[in-house]
């Protein structure tokens, strides 16, 4: 229960130490997203993975570190609206990319 | 063990106690906000990755994104994201001085990054790559503008905040605006993980 009363509230528990942590992780993963692309001595499928690899954990980083977001803060629920939204947007994404490719390839508008 | 915090946290709620305060009900109600938000930019996410190559003849994506410039609106974003992170800090210590300064910074570097956006639609629509041009170019517009507009709307909240905590100072209401200001400040450098990720580099390879 304790755990619960000591941080209930989402955005007000960081410390200077994840602020610091999260800005120096950030800068490198942008750092090394950008560079693949305009270095630009990679492979087209070296430098995709790279692009979105780098994206996923920077976005990971910067909800937990700056945005603070836990199991513990409202009981968990910032958590399952966060991941039920995350569901949400696979299907849309996932399913519109998906769709319309099949649409355009069996129209052979391409 | 996420189904026993729920169930004790529920059994909470019904007896009124006091960790359910109005402030932390409001940040939370904010961020169900956000959830929605987000979904909106995945449909405009959506659109622009079906609409990416329908170039209609015009312009493609290589030809138009300069990625120095991308790199230099991304570093202002980013740094806005942290410094609002420090005026956060400060207000937890109380300190209104250094909440106010660091407000006044994360201002500057988004209005930063919001002027550079500007410049960057102002030359591809003077250069005749406008919205109009084609369904990649519409879908490109729409993505990056609404995301240049939730950081303009955060710009007059910064400055409306700033100016409620110079007068009130920081009590039980300045204080759960400047959490769910803070909420949506980051989230708004998260969207643009994603924009910069997937539109620009993967626009330029």
């Amino acid at each position: 229960m304790s755990d619960i009363h000591t941080s209930h509230d989402g955005a007000s528990h960081g410390s200077y130490k994840s602020y610091i942590t999260g800005l120096i992780i950030s800068i490198v993963l942008t750092l090394i997203a950008f560079g693949v692309v305009m270095v630009g001595d990679f492979s087209m499928p070296v430098m995709m993975v790279t692009i979105v690899i780098t994206a996923i954990i920077q976005v990971l980083v910067q909800l937990v570190l700056f945005m603070h977001l836990n199991f513990k803060s409202e009981g968990g629920w910032n958590v399952i609206s966060f991941v039920f939204t995350a569901g949400i947007l696979v299907l849309i994404i996932g399913g519109s990319l998906w769709i319309l490719h099949n649409i355009h390839v069996n129209m052979m508008l391409g | 063990m996420a189904t026993d915090t729920l169930s004790n946290h529920d059994a909470h709620a019904h007896d009124g106690h006091e960790h359910h305060d109005p402030g932390a009900m409001k940040v939370f109600g904010f961020w169900i906000y956000l959830m929605s938000d987000l979904v909106i930019f995945g449909t405009l996410f959506a659109t622009f990755g079906v609409l990416s190559q329908a170039t209609a003849g015009g312009p493609t994506s290589q030809e138009i994104f300069e990625l120095p410039f991308v790199l230099v609106e991304t570093f202002l974003l980013l740094v806005s994201s942290f410094t609002f992170g420090l005026a956060v800090l400060a207000q937890n210590a109380g300190d209104r001085g250094a909440v106010l300064k660091w407000l006044a910074v994360t201002f500057l570097l988004g209005f930063g990054f919001v002027a550079m956006e500007i410049y960057e639609f102002h030359h591809l629509i003077v250069e005749g790559y406008g919205p109009d041009r084609s369904a990649f170019l519409s879908a490109f517009f729409t993505l990056v503008g609404t995301h240049g507009l939730h950081v303009s709307v955060g710009l007059l909240w910064i400055a409306i905040m700033f100016f409620q905590i110079s007068k009130r100072g920081l009590d039980s209401v300045t204080k759960p605006r400047m959490l769910c200001l803070s909420l949506f400040w980051h989230f708004l450098d998260i969207v643009w993980i994603c924009v910069f990720s997937f539109v620009y580099l993967f626009g330029a390879l």
